[in-house]
């Protein structure tokens, strides 16, 4: 037998010393032991014949999939929402616990539909629950942002995969300060909403489809992101790049449609709109990673999370392998930046479907590709090299096409692995904004997130109980 | 004078057994401590700090680290506390190469690095705690790499998976409880230095191996690989897996002309299976199965060397000037190795009898190791038995052994030796080990025999000796 090159030691540092001193390398792992109580459950998961072969399969499903941006149309379209139906973030919540800021976009969504006259006046109609419903956004193929409040009128992206057809969606991003996604309700957020879904709407339908049924063919929201993750956006709460590029690819369509009679007046402000928002392309990245992710739910025996979403109130995560189970937590607070006068005792708890972004090996876990912004979320450039290695850790694969230049254009870690999050106490790293806790306030900040972290050992129960009855039967 | 005693728990801190040895060693040594003892709160620890006085709070989990110490005054507390947490910080700084670059926190993570940089042979050496274990070999079979799992206390049913994943993958596990490897030339655990030589060794047990190595060394006969397989492979539950692909191994290597395969008789059913496969290799296979009646260890040496058509030389014996008085009727043995253990009790109750008051025990047994580090790096739990049985009235003849080798502590002559030298019975030790062994066997031996012990190189050789002794006094 020939000599090993380098071994690999985990546990006693004097094992790795006798290795050494033969003048083999040695790489030290630096273990520990693993989150509370979860021993028995990694041991089960890990024998769990399935497990090996069911996440390769979810990791290349997931990288397998591209993301092509084929329409825009309002909401009761294309989800078939109805008068009354809210879509939300996060895991399922009723008004009785839904936080400040959901409650308050819930209240600007009920007077964008005309339910009430007054957003305030909604507070009564949702407390009776008469004629309105809450379900969250990732149970009818949807995004969205921070509340993440989607009404029938508000239009949609619709992205595609090719490959198979399967379309998921997300609002039309309003830009940052005082908007309804984070809690605010005020008579210049309804404006805004009613431009967006009286203007902007059709004429993004118009170039989309402009753009989809020319030869060039749909915009390649994927490619966009291959792109923007080196030029500086994380596409979480940096997309700048990314929106330039979606304009670069738009406008000539925009402004061609002013020969079919929209208004010039209406183009250029459209235009101007999207150009000021830098944040208008995080609601394409956000349908792309769950177009992505959702590739790979329902394989049983895989223990990587398809979602991680938070509602305000509890921070919940899916896995490939436990169906549409979610397995949840109280949301934590974001450590970072406040706006103004604001401070943490202004903060609300993490919200917003946003996380399907970490989910996908992108916004935290490429904070290294990202470092404009590395202080604006409270933290250094050395800081965001660590956290993406760090990412690497609790992730089961690498994604070949988003890569990061600083790391030698490593590919970002990609597919959270719930036994290894267990295994390390690492917990995923999330980049968020901050909403204000009461309704009606808006955006008060930005910063760092983790979820909570028993709702990986409560994930790896299950896993492990799905894993000892596949092997009964 | 009023001491203090002082016991604090600390949650979620973290640190292996043989550094928390250093530790506690440290901090024994400071200034106005009495005793000290900073090691996880597994059960064996819990008793052991009992048993030093101190009382440790029930809430105590295997989670926490207990700092349990006892001092001469209120006043030395502040300071003792102080070298303790600078103790524990020295032992857990780590080189960090390029400073921004953190290490790897699970095997699979380490072996993707790897991976990257060498590319191929890369073997994973897994010594966690037990219950944690498989987990991490786990990792290793999934990434296609041999494994060490030189952890014990790792469940047999878990055995069973990580070697059935092993064989459908062409992987070698050498394990669980596997102290002993050579790979290619390459000791990991415990392993004596040897030249490379014409045979190959499949060993499911680690100081059996080792004696061998040192046997066949001694006359000459080098090995390129050893490969410990673990004590249960051959049982009828894990059925081989681990000695098949062992033995396929070394059926493979041109450089090897002669198999053997140390094991205790395996389970009947096995042996079938196994005799079946090994008919089937090209390389010819010594059984050396120990038990009673069988051969020991030292016959199967020799039993090889006959059949590689090599001299049987003498085996080494280095003699006291003096000796001991024996008073007492018993053979106490005292061993760190397991199969020495054994062979020692075979032998001994073959030429006395079995109830006969004799002793052998093996602090390397899983009971004596969880959450504590193995006897062949912390001699202290035998020098502490070694103590007691000397103080025994019926205590006639002492018998050890020494295992020298990589992995193992750096001198264990150092604080064997002097209490040796206090016991005024016989003492016969085998000392397992090469010249070539980082401690020096002939160091090592000098250092012995000048505390009046006699010093054998065979363990059988040894027992015999002290079954001799034992009988001068009848």
């Amino acid at each position: 037998m020939t000599t090993p090159q380098t071994v690999v030691n985990v546990g006693a540092d004097l094992l790795a010393d006798a290795v050494a001193d033969q003048a083999v390398a040695v790489t030290r792992v630096d273990w520990r032991p693993p989150m509370d109580g979860t021993a028995t459950d990694l041991a089960t998961v890990a024998a769990d014949p399935r497990r090996r072969a069911a996440n390769d399969r979810a990791l290349a499903a997931m990288l397998g999939v591209t993301a092509t941006l084929v329409d825009v149309v309002p909401a009761a379209e294309a989800l078939g929402l109805e008068p009354g139906q809210f879509l939300h973030a996060g895991p399922p919540i009723g008004w009785d616990r839904a936080s400040g800021p959901l409650r308050g976009a819930l209240m600007g969504g009920a007077a964008l539909e005309g339910l009430v006259a007054d957003p305030e006046d909604a507070v009564a109609l949702f407390e009776s629950g008469r004629g309105v419903s809450l379900e969250p956004c990732h149970h009818r193929g949807a995004v969205g942002p921070m509340a993440g409040v989607v009404t029938p009128s508000m239009w949609v992206f619709v992205l595609e995969d090719p490959a198979t057809g399967r379309r998921t969606h997300c609002t039309l991003n309003e830009g940052l300060g005082k908007v309804l996604r984070y809690g605010a309700y005020s008579p210049e957020v309804l404006t805004r909403l009613r431009w967006m879904g009286d203007v902007l709407g059709p004429l993004l339908q118009r170039a989309v489809r402009t753009v989809r049924d020319s030869e060039a063919g749909p915009v390649d929201v994927t490619g966009i992101l291959t792109q923007m993750l080196q030029m500086g956006d994380e596409a979480h709460n940096r997309n700048r790049a990314g929106t330039l590029m979606l304009l670069r690819d738009l406008s000539p369509a925009m402004v061609a449609s002013v020969d079919a009679g929209a208004a010039a007046s209406d183009v250029a402000e459209a235009l101007r709109f999207i150009g000021g928002n830098d944040h208008f392309f995080l609601n394409l990245a956000m349908p792309a990673c769950k177009l992505a992710l959702d590739a790979a739910r329902g394989i049983e025996g895989s223990t990587m999370v398809v979602a991680m979403a938070r509602n305000g109130t509890d921070f919940g995560i899916q896995v490939a392998g436990t169906g549409d189970e979610w397995f949840t937590g109280p949301a934590q607070l974001a450590d970072g930046l406040y706006l103004g006068d604001y401070g943490p005792e202004d903060a609300n708890p993490d919200i917003g479907d946003s996380a399907i972004t970490e989910t996908a090996g992108i916004g935290g876990f490429a904070m290294a590709t990202a470092p404009a912004i590395v202080r604006f979320v409270g933290g250094s450039v050395p800081d965001a090299l660590a956290t993406t290695r760090r990412m690497h850790e609790i992730t089961l694969g690498e994604n070949p096409r988003w890569s990061v230049p600083v790391l030698e254009f490593q590919g970002t870690p990609t597919g959270i692995d719930v036994t290894r999050v267990c295994r390390t106490g690492i917990l995923p790293q999330i980049n968020t904004g901050m909403a204000g806790k009461l309704a009606g306030v808006g955006q008060v900040g930005a910063g760092l997130v983790t979820p909570p972290a028993e709702i990986f050992p409560k994930a790896l129960a299950r896993l492990a109980e799905l894993a000892a009855g596949s092997r009964r039967t | 004078m009023t001491t203090l005693t002082h016991v604090e728990l600390r949650p979620g801190a973290y640190a292996d057994s043989v550094t928390l040895l250093q530790v506690s060693r440290v901090a024994q040594g400071l200034d106005g401590v009495l005793a000290a003892q900073v090691a996880m709160a597994t059960a064996l620890n819990i008793e052991v700090l009992t048993e030093m006085g101190f009382e440790v709070p029930p809430q105590a989990g295997t989670n926490d680290l207990v700092v349990a110490l006892r001092l001469e005054t209120p006043d030395a507390l502040a300071g003792a506390l102080a070298g303790v947490d600078e103790a524990l910080r020295a032992a857990n700084r780590r080189e960090e190469g390029s400073a921004t670059i953190a290490p790897p926190r699970t095997t699979s993570s380490a072996l993707r690095r790897s991976l990257d940089t060498s590319g191929h042979d890369t073997v994973a050496l897994v010594s966690v705690p037990g219950p944690n274990a498989f987990v991490e070999a786990m990792d290793a079979v999934d990434a296609g790499r041999d494994v060490m799992v030189f952890s014990d206390n790792v469940p047999l049913d878990q055995e069973i998976v990580l070697k059935r994943a092993a064989a459908d993958r062409g992987v070698l596990v050498m394990g669980p409880d596997c102290g002993t490897a050579v790979v290619g030339g390459l000791g990991l655990g415990f392993a004596n230095v040897v030249s490379p030589g014409p045979v190959g060794i499949v060993a499911a047990s680690g100081t059996g191996c080792q004696q061998l190595l040192v046997l066949l060394d001694h006359a000459g006969v080098g090995a390129t690989s050893a490969l410990g397989v673990g004590g249960r492979d051959l049982s009828s539950e894990v059925r081989g897996l681990a000695t098949r692909e062992a033995l396929r191994r070394l059926d493979e290597d041109p450089g090897v002309e002669l198999i053997v395969l140390v094991s205790k008789p395996p389970a009947d059913d096995v042996a079938d299976e196994i005799g079946a496969y090994v008919a089937s290799l090209g390389t010819p296979v010594e059984l050396a199965l120990l038990g009673p009646g069988r051969p020991d260890l030292t016959a199967a040496a020799e039993s090889v060397l006959h059949r590689l058509g090599r001299q049987v030389p003498s085996w080494p014996v280095d003699p006291p000037e003096t000796f001991g008085r024996v008073n007492g009727t018993a053979l106490r043995g005292l061993f760190v190795g397991g199969t020495l253990a054994s062979e020692a009790r075979l032998i001994a109750t073959e030429a006395l009898g079995a109830d006969a008051g004799h002793t052998f025990v093996d602090f390397g047994d899983d009971e004596y190791t969880a959450g504590r580090a193995h006897p062949m790096i912390d001699p202290s739990i035998r020098l502490e038995h070694l103590a007691r049985a000397a103080a025994d009235p019926t205590t006639g003849v002492l018998l050890l052994d020494v295992v020298l080798g990589h992995g193992a502590e750096p001198d264990p002559a150092a604080a064997l030796a002097p209490a040796i030298a206090a016991v005024d019975r016989p003492v016969v030790v085998a000392v397992v080990g090469t010249d070539a062994d980082p401690q020096g066997r002939d160091r090592q031996v000098r250092a012995l025999v000048a505390a009046g012990a006699e010093v054998h190189l065979s363990n059988a050789g040894a027992t015999r000796r002290a079954i001799e002794l034992l009988g001068e006094t009848r």
